[in-house]
């Protein structure tokens, strides 16, 4: 672990910088390519492939170097959240090629606002200052916003959104920096493994350190972080802003940033607020944050289910279905052992494919029958059987059924609270709770689709390339699971 | 110890019918003729696969056969490890066979109850049913387990909700096929996720962690093992079911199609027993004991509350669903005891149960698909009857009587499933209840005297049931002599015979219930070893 100057950081930053070059270069291409808008894809496309070959090629064999003065980190822990990011950027481009729901004059700033999301994102899973961590988290959060208000089927309801997303987002982050404010009140220094030290008191400080002022601090970062990750208390922007923004958009926000909110959470937690140890880490002095993030996780997915229960839109359904998977992701964040970690983005990764796979055929389905609505879900099986079939699979599996990869993952994020002794079962006890309520609201989509007859026959016709790209959601949601080498490449620390 | 190596005639018991989706997914949907056939025929093949293992089981080895383990995924040391003893041999078998009758029984599927639907996916979730429940009884590794007691659950949600009975409203709720899935869904996702949890807290109280079903243990009866216990407990109990877990039950059975009623009472409810010899008992031996007059007691209340409920039934497919929580109750009673007798009762219980209740499903089937309702007496509500489309007029009346004269052989079919049931001496019915009753005297005197109260009531109801429906004077809508003013041409005209297909699946169980009544030890002597080595375990 070594620290490197600015100069030599550079070439260490390449993946960043390549972004950068090709979120401009797509908004440069906008004036040059009117009418042929599917270019502008192509290029972000390109941008995300070139980018993800140099992430792996500057990140691998690395050991956590520290870039920038120990800005950001560069380690697998940081490798794998990329990845994640690079995929979920992907496949929001593709979902939204050739889309109705968003206007061809606004397509080049459309595809560069991804692009500098997931620059943000980028540095946010990688961030280790505690500046370098609010730049960040500011500047996925503006993309965001615009993002959300892209939508042209509800072009009033979109900006609403944008501006319900801007008003929270406002506030939160302003708690957080408040928080991080009287974090550097106390320790006098801006590196998050330094704040670490000095509150675990191995080093002295040149303030006062007072354990309110730590939970003081902890509950004000929590807020900036349970808005990324949609947690109750601070979860209420996501309804309105996931129905209201774009349906791609919902996927990605639902998805890659919320696995930014994790990635921020695991490593700013644990390491400016706990100390490692062996297999793990244990927090620090008295305040006992774990629990008040145990209560967090509680609350997060039993509240996303009740009132998942209650819609009969789906996208808003799913948008519930999501918040109350971050309940579920929560409960392995609250032991702060290792295994926990390696398990948590065990679930993320399968996460990304069946909720990116579930909001793909609302996308279709929105696209060829104009609602979002469970009604117009109605006897799909004969309508349109393969996307009835995979919907079925990305449901059972966001329940956690077998043998579908949700199961396996939900598997080890329950023997993450288990395995951390008989204290935290209770949070385990209301997490299964939460499964069996999650299966009633997801088989209500497989009912109306295979159970119910819809007034309307005739089937609809879904495009080559889409029902391939549906398929390559199904596969890794039905066989990840069973791989077990794949556990060889999830970071379990950083 | 399971040897290592890879299992290769268990994993083909249950790949054949995963092979056999395949196949059907490939053949046309217009040619039901030849996806009929070929779904029995694949079916056919696990039969004849659990019959050569049965003829080739060593029933003097205690060790697992036709074992084997492979690693799966090492990071948590969970292999894939399959193998039968002589409880899960006639667990296999018993699927097996009903399966197979099953597919046969579905003849219909595109017929009687299920026009339009489509008979090529109805096949393809009956088989996929299948591979979960052979690969569920054959399972070591918990994990394995697990993943095959749910892979039950989809399959069995799609053929209750789409091949069940219509919606239909009665009172507040809009009962049928949907509302019935759901529930059976929901009842046992609840069951399986506590189980899963138990699972989780046995693996990481193991040292070195591990799933495996034959080794790990959790000894005593401190607040975790009893936790635990609770844990599979629950998840078993709803499968069986046990009062107060059970009321998904007479839903599910009522409102599924005819095969599939078959299986979930023949081979579902096994599943929840059986987990409960295989996992509570040598995994958690002395929380069990320790449990055991609980046990007993939700024994007794279910072999009581199964009859009486049955009793007051006018839907005779309903009074067979209550039976079977009244007979599942015995296998309880005997697993409570910890005896030798009580804990073979108990799984001859289970092998008994699930012919009979194959048998008395069947049964119901054929009388519903000649009148399409299964009232014994017709019920007083007039917008129930309309539900039903039935004539108002008739409300309250019985739908039948004097049967026996004009179909006297399935009557005579009906009085062996139905005799068996009531547990007459020299069917299998008897040596189940029996058994476990011996067993569960030794330890519980007062509970073993109340529920032979049970046994009477059971008697009672299968008795007026056949009084009401084949004995005394011919019903006046079909008794054509009499020539009265009922008298139903069309109803008359429906009531035929049993059909050589009806007889093929009904004959089989007939004679097996027969043999196993006179010949019990064919069943135990093969059982018997395996209990004694799981009580070894366990005193």
């Amino acid at each position: 672990m070594e620290t490197l100057d600015n100069i030599q950081s550079v070439s260490k930053f390449i993946p960043e910088l390549i972004l950068i070059v090709f979120a401009i270069a797509v908004v440069i291409s906008d004036f040059f390519a009117k009418g042929r808008r599917e270019t502008l894809a192509i290029i972000a496309l390109v941008g995300l492939i070139a980018t993800l070959i140099s992430v792996l090629a500057v990140s691998i064999g690395e050991t956590g170097e520290s870039l920038f003065m120990g800005m950001i980190k560069l380690d697998s822990f940081a490798l794998f959240f990329k990845v994640l990011f690079i995929i979920a950027t992907f496949a929001t481009i593709l979902f939204s090629v050739r889309l109705k729901e968003i206007a061809d004059v606004h397509r080049g700033e459309y595809y560069a606002l991804l692009l500098t999301v997931t620059l943000g994102m980028f540095l946010l899973a990688s961030a280790t200052n505690l500046l370098m961590i609010y730049l960040s988290l500011e500047l996925v959060s503006i993309s965001s916003y615009i993002l959300s208000g892209f939508s042209t089927l509800k072009p009033q309801r979109s900006s609403e959104t944008s501006f319900k997303f801007i008003i929270y987002g406002a506030v939160s982050s302003g708690i957080m920096l408040f928080g991080i404010s009287l974090l550097f009140g106390m320790t006098g220094i801006s590196n998050i493994n330094d704040i670490g030290i000095i509150l675990a008191g191995k080093a002295s400080s040149p303030g006062e350190v007072y354990n309110l002022t730590i939970l003081l601090s902890i509950l004000f970062i929590l807020a900036g972080i349970g808005y990324k990750t949609a947690s109750v208390p601070f979860h209420q922007w996501a309804p309105d802003v996931y129905e209201g923004a774009p349906t791609p958009i919902t996927a990605f926000l639902s998805v890659a940033s919320k696995a930014a909110g994790f990635s921020l959470l695991l490593r700013f937690l644990y390491s400016a607020f706990a100390q490692p140890v062996a297999e793990g880490w244990s927090h620090i002095g008295e305040v006992n944050w774990p629990l008040i993030l145990g209560i967090i996780s509680a609350l997060t997915m039993t509240v996303g289910n009740l009132s998942a229960l209650l819609q009969n839109n789906l996208k808003r359904l799913l948008a519930y279905s999501s918040i109350a998977h971050g309940g579920y992701i929560l409960m392995a964040a609250v032991v702060l052992t290792q295994q926990g970690v390696q398990y948590m983005l065990f679930y993320l990764l399968i996460y990304l494919c069946m909720n990116l796979g579930a909001f793909f055929v609302v996308i279709l389905i929105a696209d060829k029958l104009g609602s979002e609505e469970i009604d117009a879900y109605r006897g799909l099986r004969s309508r349109a059987p393969i996307v009835a079939v995979s919907m079925s699979i990305f449901l059972f599996s966001l329940t956690g059924i077998p043998p579908f990869a949700g199961f396996f993952g939900k598997l080890w994020l329950f023997g993450a609270v288990i395995e951390a002794g008989s204290h935290w079962y209770w949070l385990a006890i209301v997490g299964v709770i939460n499964s069996v309520i999650a299966l009633y609201y997801y088989v209500r989509v497989v009912k109306a689709m295979f159970l119910e007859e819809s007034s309307e026959t005739g089937s609809l016709s879904i495009s080559r390339p889409h029902l391939v790209l549906l398929i390559i959601f199904v596969i890794p949601t039905i066989l990840l699971g069973y791989i077990g080498q794949l556990w060889k490449l999830i970071p379990s620390s950083f | 110890m399971i040897p290592e190596g890879f299992p290769i005639l268990l994993t083909l018991m249950w790949a054949i019918p995963v092979l056999g989706m395949v196949i059907l997914m490939l053949i046309p949907n217009r040619n039901e003729r030849a996806i009929k056939w070929i779904s029995v025929l694949i079916t056919a093949v696990p039969l004849i696969l659990a019959i050569f293992i049965f003829i080739n089981f060593d029933r003097f080895s205690q060790e697992y056969q036709y074992a084997g383990r492979v690693p799966w995924i090492n990071a948590f040391n969970i292999h894939y490890s399959m193998g039968i003893d002589g409880i899960s041999v006639w667990m296999v078998l018993l699927t097996a066979l009903l399966d197979f009758i099953g597919a046969i029984a579905s003849w219909g599927v595109s017929r009687d109850w299920a026009v339009g639907k489509s008979v090529k996916i109805y096949y393809v979730l009956y088989l996929l049913l299948e591979a979960g429940l052979i690969g569920f009884f054959c399972a070591l590794d918990f994990i394995v387990f697990f993943v095959f007691w749910e892979l039950t659950l989809l399959p069995m949600y799609f053929l209750i909700g789409v091949w069940g009975t219509e919606p239909r409203r009665e009172g507040k709720i809009v009962r049928g096929g949907p509302y019935a899935a759901i529930k059976f869904f929901l009842y046992t996702l609840f069951g399986s996720v506590l189980m899963l949890l138990a699972i989780l807290a046995v693996y990481f109280n193991s040292d070195p962690h591990s799933f495996d079903i034959t080794t790990v243990k959790l000894i005593g009866a401190g607040p975790l093992a009893v936790l635990v216990w609770f844990g599979f407990f629950i998840g078993f109990a709803i499968k069986v079911p046990i009062f107060p877990f059970h009321t998904w039950l007479p839903d599910a059975h009522v409102e599924a199609p005819t095969p599939i009623s078959v299986i979930l009472a023949g081979v579902l409810l096994k599943m929840g027993g059986y987990g409960i010899i295989r996992v509570n008992l040598p995994i958690l031996p002395e929380a069990t004991k320790y449990l055991g007059t609980f046990l007993a007691i939700l024994g007794v209340i279910n072999i009581i509350y199964g009859a009486l409920c049955a009793m007051a039934q006018t839907d005779l497919k309903r009074l067979v669903a209550y039976s079977s929580i009244g007979h599942m109750g015995f296998v309880l009673l005997g697993i409570a005891s910890i005896s030798d007798a009580g804990i073979n009762g108990a799984i001859f219980q289970m092998l008994s149960h699930g012919l009979l209740s194959g048998m008395l499903f069947l049964i119901v089937g054929v009388i519903y698909d000649r009148v399409h309702h299964r009232f014994i007496v017709y019920p007083k509500d007039k917008e129930l009857m309309q539900e039903w489309h039935l004539d108002p007029s008739l409300a309250g009346k019985p739908a039948f009587g004097g049967l026996g004269l004009k179909v006297p052989v399935y009557t005579g079919i009906v009085s062996l499933a139905f005799f068996g049931s009531l547990g007459l001496p020299g069917l299998s019915g008897f040596i189940g209840e029996a058994l476990s009753l011996l067993g569960a005297f030794g330890r519980y005197k007062v509970l073993a005297i109340i529920s032979v109260l049970g046994i009477v009531i059971g008697a009672a109801y299968f008795l007026w049931t056949i009084q009401r429906i084949f004995l005394g004077k011919l019903n006046p809508r079909y008794d054509k002599d009499a020539g009265g003013e009922e008298y139903d041409e069309e109803y008359d005209s429906h009531l035929t015979e049993i059909n050589g297909r009806e007889l093929a699946t009904l004959i089989p169980l007939g004679v097996l219930v027969i043999v196993l009544g006179v010949y019990p030890s064919m069943a135990l002597n093969i059982i018997k070893d395996s209990v004694a080595l799981l009580l070894k375990t366990l005193i």
